[in-house]
């Protein structure tokens, strides 16, 4: 297992690299002078001159990049042309609230996802089979961020259920410990933090969670019929073994291998699904910053997003490859 | 689905009104029998909106899916026929564009060059050439062992002409399939761009962008929100059916 995940860890590496390259290289891409089109109606030549000098855009290209690297290796994302802060502080400060959206969708999406593909593939041809899937293709298709205003106008405006901006009410005092409100209101007893905390949650998260639990519903249906028809299941069946049993204990197990890629390929779908949601519910996430940062041309922020959230998108196919040697002890010896 | 490019086709001739025609003594009314879907903050009819909005939608997704879709085939194609190093550049190179989540990149491209639809349609082609090319390059590499072409290759066929004539007319089904389902998300990556301001720019009536400007009317005008989006979700799940009835008739054993 160990020889495995190092060589897991080492394939790593080139791809890494050839993202790094690709995002050193979105600074290139802009049209003219990108000093100037991010300093926008500020661009004076004095302006301009500096930034070229502090971002290195007056060296060659092999320098700048090896310069470009050199800092990010260190944690250094650059400085946001907006507010000249450094990106790694507010990415810190930010990362919370998208961290903790993201989570709250992957668990619905999971929760509802993975039964609701089980019952549909146990009970192939019946109206609970028919139905949910009807409703997962609808789920792939749904554009997450009209579903987003939708729920905004249907339950915030309309029946004024749930709130439909920011991650607490007005004036709600609250001093981050780890960030994550749920897990904080629960560490320090408050109950009625917790209520608001989920409250606010509730809305963006089921927006985010749509084309997930689609997908994963559609995934856990078709790799559970596959193996329902294998020769150990109707084994099982045969021992007298109870239904409940031979669908947790056999089936399940083995049709977790599918299900396990594609809720690991959903973590790059929920952070690229959050600028949108957190830009119609005022989150005060990475999305919304993303694209406020595209509005205001504060182009080093868009490409250490963009890196930042490459780099978990790769980490994530690497803990899912390494799930498989966990889950299927015949992978780790291809 | 028909229905949809048939609409689209006729649209500027069947619209009631002038997708730019403003009214403002009409701003924000509700639904009614002058004007079905009801109107936009100026005064626009939102059906005819809507019906010239599909022209663009589907131009969007279909011309990024024909650049993702040839691109990603050729590299695919080569890739798999020729094998060693050309494969390992090439599919190493289509990794690393799939650690990015396709909106993202997208985003980003779209951001940095400066937005507008045809930047948002080429981003969307660009990202999603990695599907096409690693479909592709499967076919090729099982098509390639197989007799009939090894037969054209003991004939003196050049490379070129075996993987033109003898491994992509075989390879054609997997690729049509995808690249049905790849218009309809390359239609809600192109509706989210122009959501996000990246994509058409205004007065375009691009579904997206017409969600943009409703947002700022969702308590009295719900309407102009209400049918660009479902006009999205619609065709994205007229494409999302086609692909998958297209894959169940020319692929028997995807049947789940």
């Amino acid at each position: 297992m160990l020889a495995y995940t190092l060589r897991r860890f080492l394939a790593l590496i080139p791809v890494l690299a050839g993202v790094s390259v690709i995002v050193f290289l979105f600074l290139h891409l802009i049209p003219g002078d990108p000093a100037e089109a991010m300093l926008g109606d500020r661009a004076t030549a004095e302006n301009a001159a500096r930034l070229r000098t502090a971002y290195g855009l007056d060296q060659p290209w092999s320098v700048q990049y090896a310069l470009y690297m050199g800092k990010v290796l260190q944690g250094d994302l650059g400085r946001s042309v907006r507010s000249s802060n450094p990106v790694s502080a507010e990415l810190a400060q930010r990362f919370p609230a998208t961290a903790e959206l993201a989570l709250a969708a992957m668990l619905l999406a999971i929760g509802i996802g993975v039964p609701a593909g089980i019952i549909s593939a146990t009970r192939r041809g019946s109206a609970f089979d028919h139905g949910s899937m009807v409703l997962a293709l609808a789920g792939v298709s749904m554009p997450i961020f009209w579903l987003g205003l939708m729920l905004a106008w249907f339950f915030g405006v309309q029946l004024k259920w749930l709130p439909f901006s920011a991650r607490l009410d007005t004036g709600t005092r609250y001093v981050p410990l780890t960030g994550l409100l749920v897990i904080d209101s629960i560490v320090r007893g408050d109950w009625g933090l917790l209520v608001q905390t989920v409250r606010h949650l509730a809305l963006p998260a089921i927006a985010l969670s749509t084309v997930p639990m689609a997908i994963i519903a559609r995934m856990t249906r078709g790799a559970m019929l596959e193996v329902l028809q294998l020769d150990f299941v109707r084994t099982a069946h045969a021992k007298g073994l109870r239904d409940f049993s031979v669908i947790a204990r056999h089936a399940l197990k083995n049709a977790m291998l599918p299900v396990v890629t594609v809720i690991g390929l959903q973590v790059g779908a929920l952070l690229s699904g959050a600028i949108l949601t957190e830009t119609i519910f005022s989150w005060p996430g990475i999305g919304r910053w993303i694209y406020e940062s595209i509005q205001f041309r504060d182009y080093p922020v868009v490409q250490s997003m963009t890196l930042f959230v490459a780099a978990i998108v790769v980490v994530t196919n690497l803990l899912v490859d390494l799930s498989y040697a966990a889950l299927d002890p015949r992978v780790r010896y291809r | 689905m028909l229905l949809f490019l048939l609409l689209a086709l006729v649209a500027p001739f069947i619209a009631p009104y002038g997708a730019d025609q403003q009214a403002l003594a009409d701003r924000l009314k509700a639904p009614s029998a002058a004007h079905w879907f009801g109107t936009d903050d100026l005064g626009r009819d939102v059906l005819s909106r809507v019906m010239i909005g599909s022209r663009i939608s589907l131009r969007v997704g279909v011309l990024a899916v024909v650049l993702a879709l040839l691109s990603g085939s050729l590299l695919g194609l080569v890739a798999g026929y020729l094998g060693g190093w050309t494969d390992s550049l090439f599919m190493r190179l289509m990794d690393v564009v799939l650690a990015f989540p396709p909106t993202l990149l997208a985003i980003g491209i779209v951001a940095m060059r400066g937005p507008s639809l045809d930047m948002a349609l080429v981003a969307i082609g660009i990202v999603s050439i990695p599907v096409y090319a690693r479909l592709a390059r499967s076919q090729a590499l099982s098509l390639k062992e197989r007799e009939f072409v090894t037969a054209a290759r003991c004939l003196g066929a050049t490379a070129p002409r075996i993987v033109g004539a003898h491994v992509l007319p075989n390879a054609l089904s997997p690729l049509i399939v995808q690249a049905t389902l790849g218009i309809a998300t390359a239609i809600i990556e192109a509706a989210a761009l122009g959501f996000l301001g990246l994509g058409a720019q205004p007065p375009t009536p691009e579904w997206g962008l017409m969600l943009t400007n409703a947002r700022a009317f969702i308590i009295n005008a719900p309407w102009a929100m209400v049918f660009p989006g479902a006009a999205i979700m619609v065709t994205t799940l007229a494409f999302n059916l086609m692909g998958d009835g297209l894959r169940d008739a020319l692929d028997p054993r995807a049947r789940a």
